[in-house]
């Protein structure tokens, strides 16, 4: 009974966490807590990297690949072109709401409860303004220009050529005959899809303007469901109403061949929306974390307990991660 | 950190001018890549000019990655046991990576091959053969023989 007794005493003073780790000194010189956090976010990483190697694989694989200047052209500013300003807005935002996050780690080394409330505060602004830039992105990406996880409407012409018009002639727009050269992207864009035979919105004629941008603005193009798909000389509308513009060669030894536009690589929507919505995810959390942990600490919480602004420097590590991996989703998706 | 409280706010706004000036030259390059900037550059030579601001992106890139795990999450200032613990692993992906994009331009190459095979031979139909030598109908026992 007696040894049991020790052996129940010497539990209790195992778990009494009056000591570093209990065991009198702390592992590569820092707490439990925060070495799991550096053990956490490097599976995190693998996981991140898993991902984007696949976008690399099956971007190797493909013989084509949407060029990312011109598929993230667009911004809720108007619409003209501007290849990767909004994006790199986005960055500045995790990049400033990372600064901010050190702030307030720095803060709670002195033990400054209102400096650590207000620039967790400023870094849950930061990941939000972040959030709401990507939900402007996604919602641009679905709902004007129709990329879905299975279709890329996205893809870039591997020769040079010239778009038809509709009696077959060259297509022109603004007086300036529609031409293209290899490397040149397109966006295949999308007529409304009309269930009713009688909806008087279909008597307009199928004509389609202003191609060949990457989305914004066009004016759109009505179809009944019962046409398509609908062949004509200078475009054919498929099943589902994307409009594949046709286009003549002018160079090679197909020259004066006519093709029609193709959908991109199948992957690449699926890529990107996993991808960006899993980092955005991460972002979410971290948000609400921030929140919890600023609720906390305004309540007094931390001051109270032995390890201080430990929780703090905690969230500062996994969101400094969440910056990190930006960089890299940035890095393969937006800028190679 | 053995810097003074003022002199630890000065280096995080230092981190942040970095930061930020880094990623502005980073998009600079990229578009000079795909033409946007200096098109005459991009036209000359597409694929060097590609590949080398590609380099320099990726290389500036994990200068930011870094800096943000060196400085941001004092990984600096940690034991390097800790370090190390952390770091070392993922040199495994540097296998990955290789590993994975040369299993992706093989699977690009193999559907390049089936592509190719899957064209068919134009204007086979016409064979010149030796005219009143064979029946009609064994121009192929005639063409199995060579």
């Amino acid at each position: 009974m007696a040894s049991q007794t020790d052996h129940l005493e010497l539990e209790h003073e195992v778990h009494d966490g009056t000591e570093d780790w209990s065991g009198g000194k702390a592992p590569f010189n820092t707490s439990y807590g925060k070495l799991m956090m550096w053990y956490f976010l490097l599976s995190d990483s693998f996981t991140f990297a898993g991902l984007l190697i696949a976008y690399g694989a099956l971007r190797f694989s493909s013989p084509t690949w949407p060029s990312p200047d011109f598929v993230f052209s667009t911004h809720p500013f108007g619409d003209s072109h501007l290849p990767l300003i909004f994006v790199t807005i986005m960055s500045f935002l995790l990049i400033i709401s990372s600064v901010t996050m050190v702030r307030g780690v720095q803060e709670g080394k002195r033990e400054n409860k209102n400096g650590v409330v207000f620039w967790l505060l400023m870094t849950v602004l930061g990941g939000a303004a972040f959030l709401g830039c990507q939900a402007w992105e996604w919602t641009n990406l679905i709902a004007t220009e129709h990329m879905s996880l299975t279709t890329n409407p996205f893809s870039v012409h591997n020769d040079a050529g010239v778009y038809l018009a509709e009696d077959g002639s060259d297509a022109k727009k603004d007086g300036k005959i529609e031409s293209f050269v290899s490397g040149d992207g397109y966006l295949i864009h999308r007529a409304v899809v009309l269930t009713d035979d009688n909806d008087p919105r279909g008597k307009a004629d199928h004509h389609a303007d202003d191609h060949g941008d990457g989305g914004g603005h066009h004016h759109e193009v009505f179809v009944y469901k019962s046409q398509l798909p609908l062949d004509q000389t200078h475009q054919l509308i498929d099943e589902r109403g994307y409009i594949h513009r046709k286009f003549k060669l002018t160079e090679g030894l197909d020259a004066g061949k006519v093709k029609t536009e193709e959908f991109g690589p199948k992957a690449f929507g699926a890529l990107f929306f996993f991808i960006t919505g899993f980092h955005g995810f991460h972002v979410f959390s971290g948000v609400a974390f921030l929140l919890i942990i600023a609720v906390n600490a305004a309540s007094g919480l931390y001051t109270a307990r032995r390890n201080g602004y430990e929780m703090v420097e905690k969230i500062g590590l996994y969101w400094h991660f969440v910056d990190l991996v930006w960089v890299f989703v940035f890095l393969v998706f937006y800028l190679l | 950190m053995h810097l003074s409280y003022e002199e630890s706010i000065k280096h995080v706004y230092k981190g942040l001018v970095i930061l930020a000036v880094v990623t502005l030259i980073e998009v600079f390059l990229s578009l000079i890549g795909k033409g946007d900037f200096f098109p005459a550059l991009s036209n000359a030579a597409p694929k060097v000019t590609l590949i080398i601001t590609g380099l320099l992106i990726i290389v500036l890139s994990l200068y930011k990655a870094y800096y943000i795990i060196g400085d941001f999450m004092h990984m600096k200032y940690e034991v390097r046991g800790l370090a190390l613990t952390v770091l070392l692993p993922t040199l495994l992906l540097v296998w990955a990576i290789i590993a994975f994009l040369q299993e992706g331009g093989s699977w690009g190459a193999r559907r390049e091959w089936v592509r190719q095979k899957n064209i068919v031979p134009a204007e086979q139909t016409a064979k010149p053969g030796p005219q009143g030598m064979i029946m009609p109908g064994e121009e192929d026992v005639y063409f199995r023989m060579f």
